[in-house]
This record gives C-alpha cells, structure tokens and sequence, in this order.
C-alpha cells in the first residue's frame, strides 16, 4: 500500500507520480527487451496506468490485487520496488521471485499483491477466492481481481461471478477493456461488447467508467469499495482504456490504424491529460512537472541498473521452493 | 556525452533485422514514444521507439540495411546542449552476465550438475503397546480425518458439490455440517474449474481449503488451476505463497459407470513437481495420511476409490494419529519376489500372495501409499533381497507409475535383478461398460498371480 497522502493536492501529486513511474519503467523496460536482457513475453501497461493507479487510489490497507500477465503496473502500483520488479524481469536473483517468476508471474504476499498469472482468465476464481478469504476470516479488505476484455469471454469468468454473488463476496471485478484480446478487437470477439453488463444474470451490478481519467477511476473505485464493505457482495469495474504498444513486445499490432493509435495518445492520453489539469489548478507547475520525471527517470534508471548488474540465481535455486 | 542507439530485438527469437526506414534525421529532437525507425524482423515490420529525450546526432546505420546486428549501435543521441562532436559513451550491454555465487563455484568444478536434494522422511510412529484397535470403514476413517483437523485448526474447511446438506455424494462428509456449520462445510454450485480455482485463492490467504471431488473424473474441469495455479506458484513466487489445499474424492473403476467415470489418474498426478499424491489402501492409512495432508503446506492430491470406501480395517485409537508422507509400508515381508500396489490393488496383491504361498512362492508385499513422492528406497530394498519385481495398479499401461517404478530399478538395482521388472496394469483401452468387457479390461488377481510366476520362471 502506497503511503497515506496528507491533502488533496498530494494525493493528485501522488496519482500524477504514480502514473508516471508506471510509464517511464514500461518504457524502460521495453527498452531492455530489446538489448536482450528481458526474455520471453513481455507485456507493457503503457496507456493502462490510470486505471490501476486510480484504483489503488481507492484501496485501503489489507486489500488485496490479482491479475494476468500484464502486471507491470499493478505492483508499481501497490507500492513495490522497481528494482525488484525490474531485476525479476532480467532473471536476476534480487527479483521479487528471485528469477523464477519473470515478467508474466510475480507476487508479494508483503504488499497483498497475489500475481502475475499468465493463464488467460486464471485469476479470476482466485482472486474470487481471495475474497472468500477476507469473508471467511470477517475482515473488511476487498480483493481487486483485474482481467481483460480477452479473458471476459472465459467460463471460469461466470462461474466466479455466480459464487461470488451468491456468497456476497468482497470482490471488485476489474475488466480492463483495451479494447483488443491480443489481435482481436472486442467487436470481433464479443457477442455483447458493453462489458459492464456482464453480471447482469448473476444479479452482479457494473459500471463503465472513463479508464483514462485517473479521479474518475478513483471515484469509481470509492464507490465500489464501499459496496463491497458493506457486505453487498461483488461489483463490475469496466474501464475504458487504451495500450499503446502491441500486447506484447513481439506484437506489430498491424489489426488497428496508426490513426486510431495517434488519436488516443494526442487526445486521451491520461498523464498528459491530467498533468494539464494540475497545471490548470495550480496544483504542479510546468517546471514541477519537469523536475518530477527527472526525478522518476533516475529511480528507473537505477532500477534498470540494478536490474542488469544484480546476479542470476544460483544454480541451487532450481531445486528450492518447491514444497511447503 | 553522447549515448548509443541499439538495434533492438524485437521477438524472443531476433538475433539480426533490416533498418527498413528511418523516420528521424540527424538534429531531430526526440522525447521518450517518438517512432524512431522501423524495423523488419523475420515475422514483422516494426516501429521503435525512443526511450530517453535528446537531440539526434548521427545515423550509423542507413535505411535499408539488412542482417543489423541485435545490440549494434545504430544512431548516436545528444543530451540537453551537447553537440554532434561529442564522443559516444558506449551503451552499456550486459550479455556476458554476472554469474551467482554458486553458479560460478559450480562452474570452476567443471559443469558439476545440481542434484535434486533427497528429503528425509519419517518412519510411521510407534503404535503404544496396549492401543485398541477399533474396526472402521475406509470411509469413516476419512471423516474422522476432516473432523478432527476442523477442530484443531479454524482454518480448514471443506467445500465441493453435495458436501453439506446432502452429507456428501459417497457419505464420507457424514455429520460435518452439523459440527462445523455451513461457514466450514460448503456446498458448491456444479462449477468445478470455478470452485478450485476459488479454493487454491484462499489458500492463497492462508486458509486451509479441503476440496472435495465428487469423483476425481470431473477434476479434469480443473486441471489448469491445480497444475498451473496451485502447484507451481510456491515456485514462481521465489517461496513467497503456497497452497496449503487438500484436493481429495474417488479415484480410479467404481463399477459399471462407463469410460468417462472410470480413470485412474494417479500417474497425472504424480508427473508434476509441486503436488503431493496420496492413494491410500486401508482404514488406518487414510485417516494418518488425510490428516498429514491436511496440516502439510503444499498443495494435495489426495486419491481415494470408492469400492474401498465401505471396507473396513482396524484403526488404532488415538488422540492424533498421523502418518508420515512419502513413506510405503511392506505390508507382508516375504524373500522370493517384490510386489508393488497402491490403493486398491494392495487388496488384491494381498491375495495373490496368499495363493503364491500355497504354492511355495513367497511375496513380499509393498504398499505405496504415496505416489509422489515416491518411496523408491523401500522399493529398491526390497528388490536387492528378493531380486524380483512386479508391479500392480489399475491405470493406463504408458506412461504409468509401474512403468516409472520399473525403470527406477532398472537404473538402481540392475545387477540385483533375476528377472525383468514386470508391470501389471489395466488395459490400453477407455472402460467399457459391457460387464464382460469392463472385467477383462482391469487387471486381476490371476494377472497379477500369472506375471509373478512368469518373473519366477515357473509356470
């Protein structure tokens, strides 16, 4: 969990930061992709970061995230150590796995973020069961349980959604609509694409809110943890939001128009958006603005270096954390 | 100082690409997102972005070059009031790695290769002297497990499809619903990818979740989450969560039901690192065994068959009776030849060393009780005395826990062995219905009497 702001104008200093770490890292590491010192898959929020950032806006100590492979972000988010995240994405023996996760499969029971899964819709029950948990032990923490607009077309998706209504579990059912299911754009793949509906046989209420627009996010997650605590059981967050990059490193994202693409970043873009609101409000000024990604670039940069000069495992690692 | 821009690779697999076009010049001003290039690898076209802001300073490499090099400097970038003449700091590449601390002790030995290490475990505890043995079923003994956990542990809970108010689909969950309540004893909707996944979440928080399946036949719905979401998370998290989940219910032939609900799966099961596979033969063992699998921190596949459920064995009265995991009993010591079974089969093997004996052949008899791990010590022990093995199980012939047993000691204990290690399985065909048909494709305690005579060359 982030740390408390203490007014209005450090929680938008806070919100803009987060978003912007979330970006530079991204960018940072889609930078290191290419030198060859991330491997595999590699999926950039970058575009994303209202929506987590104005989520964990929301949240309070002891609640928990769970979400796909797309995980950056979240566990910038939540308050974890870029270096970590970085140096598990080089395989190095300080990442949060300590190398045996990598990009798509990180966790940290410390901060309540609970992965990092890279099965399509796999995180779904989980995080459902997440908040069975929290009903279980009769707390009042909520499990944010964040999937796309692909995975809402899995059936572990319904089955979740008609336990956790059924039982009132605190869940908050995050669909993060980018609008494209790797290559497959939701009017392709979806037979009803207003995703906020989709709890609607199950009695699960929903709402679409601008996931590009971090206080509106913000906003909709205080509303919907407060639903949630009170005992009413599980919501639908739809967030409208938008990927820069192709759905990962590899992906030359040839299904959408450069046009399509350049629009959202000149006109939707939610930290240019923002940064012209603080300016507007008098909250940051241009120069403030200038001197925080300065600030954010060194923390990455030095995340990166970590990231590059920490070791590999030892080769003993292969055989530990196996069993309990 | 100038920095170096380098070729990017663009997939896992790029090593070389053609600069097909630049898309900035030299004195263009650049900020982190401006598309610098684009760049052809084997699959794509793609466009670069930059990362860092700055002024261009030199292309090095013109459009339309192929076979660019992965890493290879392509473009000089000028920081803040610097000009072109500035010298390039080179970009820092990292492809000769640091090596871990052990990696390079390892390597300095001469590629010395990591061994798997050998957990030690636990013989069965003493029985005190003087115990009473009371006569229970299988099925009892299981229940008895799950209740006394509950009451240990707040944590444990049983959940799964007619588990509470129906008192569970084979009755083994008797009476639970009115000790523990409906909090702890939960009936779940007909959504078996659902509530497992749901399961291994809260264990995930630290709650001990019993799971029971109806049959073992619908955990295939399943199986992503126990594969990829219970079993291996302790790992990919570097040991930071588990799943302290028991997954249990009826494995293997019931009778008449068909090929979709007769499957051993225990060689499924037993394949994968970060599961622990239990299939227990007697009344004693399920309840020590279930109640270990209940207390263990890892996540638990724990195999139980239904024709055994109301047979009964004597079970020890006492206050907490639990059994190491990991650990096979010899159940009948003999010196002429070794007998490996689990489960059901244990009964049957029991039998046929029986009737071996009337014909002086003496069988000693080993009962597995856990599949994984596997206790191949007991096993090879037995085989370096009677130089004979045969081994028997419901499941499939490939790929089996009989054909796993058998080459371990072909490996181990080769120069001990007589006769070739032998396997006694069910046939390669899905179950029939048929009651001729579904009889000829199980094995039997005739099998199994035929395979041991044939390993001790008499006829």
């Amino acid at each position: 969990m982030p740390d408390a702001p203490k007014s209005n104008s450090d929680t938008s200093k806070k919100l803009y930061s987060d978003m912007l770490l979330i970006r530079r890292f991204e960018e940072r590491a889609g930078q290191l992709y290419g030198m060859g010192l991330i491997g595999g898959f590699c999926h950039l929020y970058i575009g994303q970061e209202a929506v987590v950032v104005g989520l964990m806006g929301a949240a309070q100590e002891g609640d928990q995230q769970i979400t796909a492979y797309r995980d950056h972000g979240h566990m910038l988010a939540a308050g974890i150590d870029p270096k970590a995240v970085m140096a598990e994405l080089t395989g190095r023996s300080t990442g949060l796995s300590r190398g045996k996760g990598g990009s798509m499969h990180m966790f940290s029971s410390e901060k309540k973020f609970y992965g990092g899964h890279g099965i399509v819709g796999a995180q779904v029950p989980l995080g459902t069961g997440l908040a069975f948990a929290n009903k279980y032990r009769g707390n009042k923490s909520v499990c944010l349980t964040y999937f796309g607009d692909g995975a809402a077309n899995q059936g572990q998706v319904y089955e979740s959604f008609n336990m956790a209504e059924l039982w009132k579990l605190p869940v908050i059912y995050v669909i993060e609509n980018n609008q494209y299911a790797m290559g497959t754009s939701v009017e392709r793949s979806s037979a009803v694409s207003d995703f906020s509906k989709r709890g609607a046989s199950f009695g699960i209420p929903g709402v679409q809110v601008d996931g590009m627009d971090v206080e509106a996010v913000q906003k909709a997650g205080e509303e919907a943890m407060a639903y949630c605590r009170a005992g009413k059981g599980p919501i639908i967050l739809e967030m409208k939001t938008y990927r820069y990059r192709g759905h990962s490193m590899s992906d030359p994202a040839k299904y959408r128009t450069k046009e399509e693409l350049t629009e959202v970043r000149e006109k939707r873009d939610p930290i240019e958006n923002f940064g012209k609101k603080l300016i507007e409000r008098g909250v940051m000024t241009a120069e403030d603005m200038k001197a925080l990604d300065a600030q954010v670039k060194a923390i990455v940069i030095a995340s990166a270096e970590f990231a590059t000069e920490s070791p590999e495992p030892g080769v003993a690692e292969l055989y530990t954390d196996i069993y309990a | 100082m100038s920095t170096e821009i380098l070729m990017p690779a663009l997939s896992p697999t790029m090593e070389e690409g053609k600069l097909s076009k630049w898309l900035v010049k030299a004195g263009d001003t650049v900020k982190s997102g401006t598309i610098l290039a684009e760049i052809e690898t084997d699959k794509a076209t793609m466009e670069f972005e930059a990362v860092d802001e700055g002024t261009i300073g030199e292309i090095l490499v013109s459009e339309g070059t192929e076979g660019v090099k992965v890493n290879s400097p392509i473009a000089t970038l000028l920081a803040e009031g610097e000009s072109a003449g500035a010298p390039a700091k080179k970009a820092k590449k990292e492809a000769a790695l640091p090596a871990g601390e052990d990696h390079k002790a390892v390597s300095d030995k001469g590629g010395e290769k990591v061994a798997a290490p050998k957990a030690e475990v636990a013989a069965d505890p003493e029985i005190p002297e003087g115990t009473e043995f009371i006569t229970q079923t299988v099925r009892d003994a299981l229940r008895d497990a799950m209740a006394e956990e509950m009451r240990r542990d707040e944590l444990v809970f049983l959940m799964g499809e007619e588990v509470a108010q129906y008192q569970g689909a084979y009755k083994i969950s008797q009476g639970l619903l009115d000790e523990f309540g409906e909090r702890r004893v939960i009936d779940t909707p007909i959504t078996e990818h659902g509530f497992t996944g749901l399961g291994i979440g809260a264990a995930f928080d630290g709650l001990k979740p019993i799971v029971e399946f109806m049959t073992w036949n619908f955990a295939m719905q399943a199986m992503d989450q126990i594969i990829n979401s219970a079993a291996k998370t302790r790992y990919m998290s570097g040991g930071q969560m588990s799943s302290p989940i028991v997954f249990r219910g009826p494995n293997g032939a019931a009778a008449r039901v068909g090929a979709q609900h007769s499957q051993d799966y225990s060689a499924w099961y037993a394949s994968v690192p970060g599961l622990k596979v239990i299939a227990p033969y007697s009344a004693a063992d399920a309840k020590g065994l279930l109640k270990a699998a209940i207390r263990d921190g890892s996540p638990i596949i724990f195999l139980e068959n239904e024709i055994l459920y109301g047979k009964s064995f004597p079970v020890p009265k006492l206050d907490d009776f639990v059994l190491p995991i990991g650990k096979a009993r010899i159940c009948r010591t003999g010196k002429d030849v070794t007998i490996v079974a689990y489960s059901i089969t244990v009964g049957q093997a029991l039998e046929a060393a029986d009737k071996l004996a009337e014909e002086g052949i003496d069988a000693e008899v080993i009962d597995l009780r856990t599949l994984r791990p596997l206790d191949m010590d007991t096993v090879l022990a037995s085989v370096k005395k009677t130089n004979r093995i045969v081994t028997m199980e419901q499941g499939w012939p490939i790929c089996s826990i009989g054909s796993e047993i058998c080459a371990q000691v072909a490996l181990e204990a080769f120069d001990y062995l007589d006769a070739p290690p032998t396997k006694v399985t069910g046939k390669d065909v899905p179950m029939p219905y048929a009651a001729n048909l579904e009889k000829l494709a199980l094995p039997t305690v005739e099998d199994l009497i035929a395979a041991v005579k044939s390993v001790s060359y008499k006829e």
